[in-house]
């Protein structure tokens, strides 16, 4: 990134928290929190910071101007030791569910690639159209379908964490994470002091890895009809009736069928379901104990938005609840071939064209490597 | 601290106090030694570690509800459960610690999971959830035909077990808890009580050897000695994950962090330097010299914090999409073991 971006984005950001202050908090018990940030154009990671409260946090943001802001989940006795010294002593539960990883149809017309030999960008993801090479950064530009995805399978894990975990409502809160996607937290939970093999357990329950037919109803030897999971029942039982069975008239028909079709292919409708009814999180960043995440209320460099507490997820819109970067009118070479639409105004696709665009436009653009500062 | 009867205390030995039992029933630990009617209680403690050493579950003589017919078989399943721990002690094998301690918590599972069962004898289920409660700290509650314990509870002793059926979701889960029979119950506390057994074996004071016990104890010896598997042999080939991945690599595709710590840790593990490794990940489309040597050198541990990382686990790696599991994989747990055969 050149200067003059670096300076365009550090001005705004700048003024956002100065700005903002109340949007920007530590999610309870600073002091025992890891904290960590970048700069602009640094590939430094400054990790292994304490801060005694908010105010503190509030300086970093002043004195550094960073990029990115990191916090823990995990809470330690030394935050600021080196990782191995920390003595660890519980984190909260915390999924990702990103808009990548749920192979959405629509991603292909909105991921554009940048070369990372000779900087062209095009909607070709396999291969540079100008120089072949196959070294290729990809650019996601999310659109409504993306995020409509994305909240479908946050609802989906708030049941399973509500009525499966018993995990109480007031203690699940959801952000957006800044980028593509939604961040998770569960506090208090009867989950906090659990290790990474045992998160990666409770992560397969949630996606729904690792189901036997057994469980389902279905036995190997002498299998019969009356063990097949009904609607009315909790957990993974009830949502597979749901699923498979449809409506409660089709249920003993497709009982039958499952039947006859045998063990081997009823373990195959477990994995196909497993694709439909599991919650698509990223699991290894449940499974980390020791991960720092993008702080609340900080901006997520990548695309010049907030990462913001959703208070109700079906109805925030992202990319202008999301969106507090100033609407000052700024000059931009502009070099991206899909369009993007930002506070309800679309915006696209360039072709290396000048343009003027509002500030909170111009730095989702840059933050995404696809315009510069005219 | 629970109080025990005899009947119970034939059925959970490892409960009582071994030198307050001795004491209260007149004896010394010489006289096993020496003493013809004591002997029948030597003779059992050999039989009994030597059904362990075999991999299997000692056949007590007294019944499902742990009784018996006269006191004196009662005193014998104590007495011999205590002279087992100090033939094994004077034997200083810790093989036999180990499969004695897994052989007497699987009997002792029988009896557990009877109690727990005992719809009509609340008494029975109090003194089995107790037990299970002072050893382990896991609070169980019974709820209709069920014993319910909480999740997380659940996840910590359960993910040990490689078995699919023990997934949490291949179990009945409602509002925070998870809900079992009696057996799995007690299958679920399997590990702990072998290990609270053996803690109890390692931590006794070793006694000096008693005159007439000589002979046992090298027979006991030469037992163990047999179960001890000399060496492994490795074929060499790698598991079809490590080699999904270096095709991965081998195409210029993304591996994931995750892909590239298996397949670091794993080539480390087999013995590879460093600077061996590093030239796989020169396809990948981030690629940079420095920082792939910073974070294998942090992985040998030659850098950072020292500590070296070892391959995930199998069922990690499964929950990573990693997995591309085949028959020649042979139920191994960790892709390291793949390809080694013990001789």
């Amino acid at each position: 990134m050149n200067e003059i971006d670096i300076k365009f984005l550090e001005d705004s950001f700048k003024k956002y928290y100065f700005n903002h202050f109340d949007l920007i908090s530590s999610p309870g018990r600073t002091s025992e929190r890891e904290f960590g940030y970048q700069k602009f154009n640094s590939s430094f990671f400054n990790r292994h910071i304490s801060l005694k409260d908010d105010k503190e946090l509030h300086l970093l943001f002043m004195q550094n101007i960073p990029s990115d802001v990191y916090c823990s989940n995990a809470y330690y006795a030394f935050p600021n030791s080196p990782m191995n010294e920390k003595d660890w002593k519980e984190a909260d539960l915390i999924f990702d569910i990103d808009a990548k990883d749920l192979n959405l149809s629509c991603r292909k017309n909105h991921t554009v690639s940048i070369c990372n030999q000779c900087n062209e960008i095009s909607k070709n993801t396999n291969q540079c159209v100008k120089c072949n090479s196959t070294k290729l950064e990809k650019k996601s530009l999310p659109c409504k379908t993306c995020i409509e995805a994305s909240k479908i399978e946050v609802l989906k894990l708030s049941n399973v964490l509500t009525d499966d975990l018993g995990i109480n409502k007031e203690d699940i809160h959801i952000y957006f994470s800044g980028n593509e996607g939604f961040h998770v937290y569960v506090y208090n939970s009867q989950f906090q002091q659990l290790g990474s093999k045992e998160r990666s357990e409770l992560v397969d329950y949630i996606m729904f890895h690792g189901a036997i037919p057994e469980t389902f109803g279905m036995k190997k030897f002498k299998p019969n009809r009356s063990s097949f999971p009904d609607f009315d029942q909790k957990g993974w039982n009830g949502r597979f009736s749901k699923q498979v069975f449809g409506s409660k008239s089709k249920r003993s028909k497709i009982i039958s069928e499952l039947l006859s079709n045998g063990y081997s292919s009823f373990q195959k409708t477990l994995d196909d379901v497993s694709e439909q009814i599991g919650v698509k999180i990223d699991p290894n960043v449940t499974m980390d104990i020791h991960r720092i995440f993008r702080l609340p209320g900080s901006i997520n460099s990548k695309s010049g938005l907030t990462k913001s507490l959703c208070i109700d997820v079906i109805k925030f819109e992202p990319y202008t609840d999301a969106c507090f970067l100033n609407d000052d009118s700024v000059e931009v070479l502009a070099n991206c071939p899909v369009e993007f639409k930002l506070k309800n105004k679309k915006f696209g696709p360039y072709k290396n064209q000048k343009i003027s665009i509002p500030t909170d436009a111009a730095a989702y653009r840059i933050g995404k490597k696809l315009a510069t500062i005219a | 601290m629970l109080v025990l009867g005899q009947d119970e205390k034939a059925k959970y030995p490892f409960l009582a106090d071994a030198g307050e039992y001795l004491k209260d029933k007149g004896f010394s630990l010489v006289q096993f030694g020496s003493d013809p009617v004591l002997k029948l209680s030597v003779e059992k403690a050999l039989h009994r570690i030597k059904v362990a050493a075999a991999g299997e579950v000692y056949k007590s003589d007294i019944d499902k509800d742990g009784q018996a017919s006269k006191d004196y078989v009662l005193e014998r399943e104590v007495f011999s459960f205590l002279l087992a721990i100090v033939l094994i002690k004077l034997t200083g094998m810790s093989t036999l610690i180990k499969r004695f301690a897994l052989a007497e918590a699987r009997r002792a599972e029988n009896y557990l999971e009877k109690d727990l069962g005992n719809a009509s004898n609340k008494s029975k289920i109090d003194l089995a959830t107790r037990i299970i409660y002072d050893l382990f700290n896991i609070e169980i509650i019974k709820e209709n035909d069920f014993f319910v314990i909480p999740v997380s509870d659940y996840l910590k002793h359960s993910v040990t077990f490689h078995e699919r059926e023990w997934k949490l979701i291949n179990r009945h889960v409602e509002n925070g808890k998870v809900f079992l029979t009696p057996d799995k119950t007690v299958r679920l506390i399997r590990k702990e009580l072998g290990n609270y057994i053996s803690s109890k074996i390692i931590n006794a004071p070793k006694p000096s050897m008693i005159p007439g016990l000589e002979n046992i104890v090298n027979e006991l010896i030469l037992i163990s000695k047999k179960l001890t598997p000399t060496y492994t042999i490795t074929t060499g080939e790698y598991p079809p994950c490590i080699k999904h991945a270096i095709d991965i690599l081998e195409k210029g595709e993304n591996l994931p962090h995750s892909g590239r710590f298996m397949l670091a840790t794993f080539l480390l593990s087999r013995g590879q330097t460093v600077q061996q490794i590093a030239p796989l990940f020169k396809n990948a489309p981030d690629y940079n010299p420095r920082v792939t040597l910073y974070q294998l050198n942090h992985l040998a541990g030659t850098s950072g914090s020292s500590t070296k990382y070892a391959c995930p686990s199998c069922e990690k790696l499964k929950t990573q999409d990693l997995c591309f599991i085949t028959k020649e994989c042979d139920n191994i747990i960790n892709p390291s073991q793949f390809g080694k055969k013990r001789k």
